[in-house]
């Protein structure tokens, strides 16, 4: 049988259908989700896409996180339920407190789009089981506000814990505290990473088709519940 | 008529590359004065136009709202005062 992965449509919001499309090539069923509704619409899991939602107004994410699907989301995801951010949708994860920390302003403050390598390493989450530890991908990232901030106390529970479940390598692309591309919250069902997995799922348009392993690990996790 | 002002400010500890870039393009441009500034940070303010003196209630109420929309309080402080 095959999943039904959501993915939210916020106002702005760009990589909706590049998402729903990597949801379909990894064998799952996409399913539109609004923003204005609170309808679930019986997903088995959630991807919040990329994009400018509300413009970025105040701050990036801040005003999706008080959208009625947010609460639907939050409610759920607290009991269990697999949801990834990718980019603006880490954000928003962010400002839902869903992951602890926030995403600032690139260090250099420029608008970065590159291929940029990564190292997993937390194979142990919904979306991540697929890969090897500590193996390397190539995915693309393009964002202007990536860099991942949080007090001491925040920094050491997500290394300690394993919570960090990529990093960048090779190049420090926006001042990432530890160069924390990608976190998880403890219980491994919730994930928020800066790059963007789901333009890296065909050789013609990505660098890699490395992406397309966080949508094939969620389905697989599913099918095991 | 008065304002309730929100400020908000990154905390202390939080890197502001765009005040950084403010405090090394001022000198540059001219101000000579800010050469020997140690830091420039870059901040929000909100103002709240509201008829006759805010009450208690609009008062809490613009203080939840600084602490949950207008704010981040993992990255972000914030200050409300009232102008005349």
């Amino acid at each position: 049988m095959s999943f039904r992965i959501g993915v939210v449509t916020f106002p702005g919001s760009l990589d909706d259908r590049d998402a729903a499309r990597a949801v379909e090539m990894a064998g799952g069923i996409a399913v539109p989700l609004f923003h204005a509704s609170d309808d679930l619409k019986e997903v088995q899991a959630v991807v919040l896409p990329g994009g400018f939602s509300y413009g970025d107004y105040l701050r990036c994410g801040a005003i999706a996180r008080f959208a009625p699907i947010m609460n639907s989301i939050v409610t759920a995801a607290n009991h269990g339920f697999p949801v990834l951010g990718i980019c603006n949708g880490f954000q928003v994860l962010c400002e839902s407190h869903l992951l602890p920390g926030a995403l600032t302003r690139n260090s250099n403050l420029h608008f970065l789009c590159r291929d940029q390598k990564l190292k997993i390493e937390n194979t142990n989450t919904m979306w991540t089981t697929g890969f090897k530890q500590d193996q390397e991908i190539l995915i693309p990232l393009k964002n202007g506000e990536g860099s991942f901030q949080c007090d001491d106390e925040t920094l050491n529970a997500l290394e300690s814990e394993g919570r960090v479940i990529a990093r960048y390598v090779d190049f420090d692309p926006n001042g990432s505290r530890n160069l924390i591309a990608g976190i998880s919250n403890e219980r491994g069902n919730v994930v928020g990473l800066m790059p963007h997995p789901e333009h890296a799922i065909e050789s013609l348009t990505g660098p890699s088709t490395d992406g397309l392993t966080f949508f094939t690990s969620v389905l697989h996790q599913l099918v095991g519940r | 008529m008065a304002k309730i002002i929100v400020e908000v400010m990154l905390k202390p500890e939080i890197l502001d590359p765009q005040g950084q870039a403010v405090a090394s393009a001022l000198p540059r441009l001219g101000f000579t004065s800010f050469k020997t500034a140690k830091s420039v940070r870059q901040g929000k303010r909100f103002e709240i136009e509201v008829a006759g003196d805010p009450t208690p209630a609009q008062l809490a109420e613009v203080e939840k709202a600084a602490e949950t929309l207008l704010s981040n309080p993992v990255i972000e402080t914030y200050i409300v005062k009232i102008e005349k």
